[in-house]
């Protein structure tokens, strides 16, 4: 990694103040006002909007294979998505891709 | 507010908040891994999880970090991750935001996803609680799950460096993010942001580390609201 111990305590406090402010936001300044439609329509989008772009190059071209799209990974990322949305559940879903990963990387 | 009923609503939400820990334990632990992994030493990835204390966000730096990206994209695409907390604080601001400042300083600080959801779901069904109460049972509700998240931090990073060697750790953080977001896709709006999300992320991959990330993220919180204000909610 190339940042120093500096750099990282800076990305923890900016992080930290940062997160804190917009958990204090609303509910520490807004009082009993309310936001514009508009805003709150697209803020409500901001968990799928960002996470999933996070993770498709991860999936699509993993380091660790030495950027080439790897099956076992690739299999293992749909099934850790579709347990996760069909059973509504973050643990079965984290759990059906683990033994997806560890059972092909096995097998092949 | 009499002591009695202030405790019976903290057990209220501590035992509503038991079964999470079971999420947050492992989290915790595998982020402490993947911190120490990334190059954060010991007391770094317990401060993180001590002063930032959110998860996505903080497997989002550590991310970013590890693929050597420059500083403020690490630190921009960790707080936009965390913008739906500001959703959360304006949604609990019809039933907290007449507590004591200080209060409303400590409901923030620990305003997680877990926290968010079993707190805002019993308000929706008892609002004629008082507030003082309310605010005693949301922090029940996390009174078990924020310790855990920075002692399993601290078992993880510890632990980290004395892990075998596993060719297929790398992949774990992309699996639990899939897992979180498996649940989110509730209306079309939320497939149709996420499947954007992804698909510009993939084609603005060639911009420099994170910035592709942002931009894709724009543009599918737009398609999301776009979708939405189009069919109605």
């Amino acid at each position: 990694m190339s940042h120093s111990a500096t750099e990282i305590w800076a990305i923890i406090a900016v992080l930290g103040v940062g997160t804190f402010l917009i958990r204090f936001s609303f509910l520490g300044l807004v009082g009993g006002r309310r936001m514009p439609g508009w805003l709150l329509r697209h803020l409500r989008y901001t968990p799928v909007a960002v996470l999933p772009g996070l993770v498709a190059p991860l999936v699509a071209w993993p380091d660790a294979v030495g950027g080439n799209t790897d099956p076992v990974r690739l299999a293992a990322a749909i099934a850790t998505l579709a347990v996760a949305f069909w059973r509504k559940n973050v643990l079965w879903g984290a759990l059906a891709g683990a033994t997806t990963l560890e059972v092909l990387n096995w097998m092949l | 507010m009499s002591l009695a009923t202030g405790k019976s609503a903290f057990l209220e939400g501590f035992i509503a908040g038991v079964p999470f820990l079971f999420v947050a334990g492992p989290f915790a632990f595998l982020f402490g891994v993947v911190a120490v992994e990334a190059g954060l030493d010991i007391p770094q990835s317990v401060g993180m999880s001590l002063v930032v204390i959110a998860g996505a966000a903080q497997f989002t730096a550590v991310q970013l970090l590890s693929e050597a990206a420059p500083i403020w994209v690490a630190m921009a695409a960790a707080l936009a991750v965390n913008l739906r907390m500001a959703m959360y604080s304006a949604s609990l601001q019809p039933h907290l935001g007449s507590a004591p400042l200080w209060q409303r300083v400590i409901v923030s600080y620990l305003n997680f996803d877990i926290s968010y959801a079993l707190g805002i779901a019993h308000f929706d069904e008892r609002p004629e609680r008082p507030v003082n109460q309310k605010v005693v049972y949301f922090l029940g509700t996390i009174a078990l799950t924020a310790p855990f998240w920075v002692i399993g931090t601290l078992i993880g990073a510890a632990a980290g460096g004395a892990l075998p060697d596993n060719a297929l750790i790398d992949f774990a953080m992309p699996i639990l993010f899939l897992a979180i977001v498996g649940p989110m896709l509730k209306t079309l709006a939320h497939l149709a942001a996420a499947v954007s999300s992804a698909v510009a992320a993939m084609l603005l991959f060639w911009l420099p580390t994170g910035i592709g990330l942002l931009i894709a993220a724009a543009i599918a919180m737009a398609v999301g609201a776009e979708i939405e204000r189009r069919r109605g909610r």
